[in-house]
């Protein structure tokens, strides 16, 4: 009873220690005095790694699943001759949930994976040392440029997940099924909020975007320089950024939309 | 030696790594100047001195001091300040793999001086130009051997001419040619930049040539010190089997285990 006691404090004690210094690399990388002249040309290049090059599989999974969306809200709603409401329900389904979530998910496992793998291997290299060797602190020159990059663009993609979702949802609503266009937008149009469904998307996406960055770059830097361990960390930052993602989307959508 | 001529200088330094012991208490002074290895048998903390040297690593006691600073006791600006002071030349080469010759070997010059970029390109051309490697300027890491990649870190651990410079096995996995030129350069560089050179080396012959002063490590303590003459010398039974080669003695070739019979049998 003892022993087991012993290995679960200890555990706790090991997960709670590395919270801290994940907390520390978060701090010193980013309460820092901002160098603009340096660090806008690296976040620019952070963002065409992480953002930019996700556009394409966030652009087409967002097409399909407006389609799907447009196809099962129709086969539902016309039981009830509400097919117009497809529009509505395709759109808050997008902007509230499927957006931000799905986004977030294909997010941590192309881009969050690269960024564990990128600075893992860095530091399997002694790149990262090499740099503390010259006087540049990696914290400032490797990671707090992939931290911003990622916050920035998190947002941007969710925000073209949802549209190109929406004109999926269209095409198969209006064009195949035959849903009236002029229904399909006003619906939509008068049922979707700015700030309790666009901005509350929004702030989701920012929140994932900033736990999936945080976790993938302290999983690279605290990986073991191995071939395996650079492939450990670079699984565990899709498990841990897949499970945060589901768990506070739900602390998230219980806060904005569960009127507690 | 007095305190005040050496740069780096080490007292009572107690390391362990887990459970294990990697410095009992040893103490190392580093003079001004001079090329110093520190020699000793694999797995005996040679690289992990460096890192405690540069202060990636932390003691868990005893004083690691640089030009008069505790490396230890510094701010992190501080510490990074100080390593602009020192150059390093890793044993992997550790080049940024996204840059060219000419970007790794000026990256220093861009971020730690307010040179203006032509003065930065004649800069990198000269040092280039010492290594042997001026024509490689455009590739990129990934296109050079490892005796290359080694002589482009080495050019960019001088590049701002500082006062330290540690080698992390430098002859590792070089030819002869590119190890004569490797010997031949550190001796040079020393003698016409003045720097303080630390060299962490397997290779006897090559290391016991250039050094001015011999350190060597085994089970955590410091168990020779003094120039190749008196290395050579030394009636220590450790010493003479490290320096040559001799597969059995004071360090066994075994791995600590139980007897062999015994095993087999049950």
């Amino acid at each position: 009873m003892l022993d087991i006691l012993a290995v679960t404090g200890r555990h706790f004690i090991e997960k709670l220690a590395g919270f801290g210094r994940a907390t520390l690399v978060l701090m010193h990388a980013l309460f820092v005095w901002p160098q603009p002249r340096t660090s806008i040309p690296l976040i620019v290049k952070q963002l065409y790694s992480v953002g930019v090059k996700s556009l394409l599989i966030i652009a087409v999974s967002g097409l399909f699943i407006g389609m799907v969306l447009g196809l099962q809200g129709y086969t539902i709603l016309v039981d009830f001759a509400s097919e117009q409401a497809v529009g509505q329900m395709v759109a808050l389904s997008l902007v509230r949930e499927l957006a931000p979530v799905v986004t977030a998910l294909l997010f941590a496992g192309r881009a969050g994976s690269a960024l564990t793998a990128e600075i893992g291997l860095m530091k399997a290299t002694e790149q990262l040392a090499s740099l503390e060797m010259i006087g540049v602190d990696p914290l400032r020159r490797i990671v707090a440029p992939r931290l911003w990059a990622g916050f920035i663009s998190m947002p941007l993609l969710s925000m073209i997940f949802a549209i190109v979702g929406i004109y999926g949802g269209a095409v198969v609503s209006i064009d195949w099924l035959g849903v009236y266009s002029g229904s399909f937008w006003s619906v939509m149009q008068s049922s979707v909020d700015f700030y309790d469904d666009v901005l509350n998307g929004v702030i989701k996406s920012l929140v994932f975007g900033f736990v999936i960055t945080w976790i993938a770059v302290y999983q690279g830097l605290q990986s073991v320089p191995t071939s395996e361990g650079i492939s450990q960390a670079t699984t565990q930052t899709v498990v841990y950024s897949s499970l945060m993602i589901l768990a506070l989307d739900f602390v998230l959508t219980a806060l904005m939309f569960g009127n507690i | 030696m007095s305190v005040s001529e050496n740069v780096i200088q080490i007292s009572n330094l107690k390391f362990m790594r887990a459970d294990r012991c990697i410095f009992k208490d040893i103490n190392i002074s580093i003079p001004k100047g001079k090329i110093t290895a520190i020699m000793g048998p694999s797995g005996t903390g040679k690289t992990t001195l460096l890192k405690l040297i540069g202060g990636q690593l932390t003691p868990d006691s005893g004083r690691v001091t640089v030009r008069g600073s505790d490396v230890h006791s510094l701010a992190r600006a501080e510490l990074f300040a100080l390593r602009k002071k020192m150059g390093m030349l890793f044993q992997s080469g550790a080049l940024f793999s996204d840059m060219s010759v000419f970007e790794n070997v000026a990256f220093p010059l861009q971020v730690n001086t307010d040179l203006d970029a032509e003065l930065i390109r004649d800069i990198v051309l000269l040092k280039l130009q010492a290594v042997g490697l001026r024509g490689a300027i455009d590739l990129m890491p990934s296109e050079l051997s490892g005796g290359m990649a080694r002589r482009v870190a080495l050019a960019r651990a001088i590049a701002l001419d500082p006062e330290i410079v540690m080698y992390d096995e430098p002859f590792a996995g070089q030819d002869p040619i590119g190890m004569g030129v490797l010997v031949t350069l550190i001796k040079k560089l020393n003698q016409s930049l003045g720097h303080t050179s630390v060299i962490i080396s397997h290779d006897i012959q090559e290391t016991l040539s250039i050094a001015d002063y011999i350190c060597i490590l085994a089970d955590g303590e410091v168990i020779a010190q003094g120039t190749a003459a008196q290395i050579r010398e030394s009636s220590s039974e450790k010493v003479q089997q490290f320096i040559h080669g001799y597969p059995d003695g004071p360090v066994p070739f075994h791995f600590p285990s139980v007897n062999l019979m015994d095993q087999l049998i049950g």
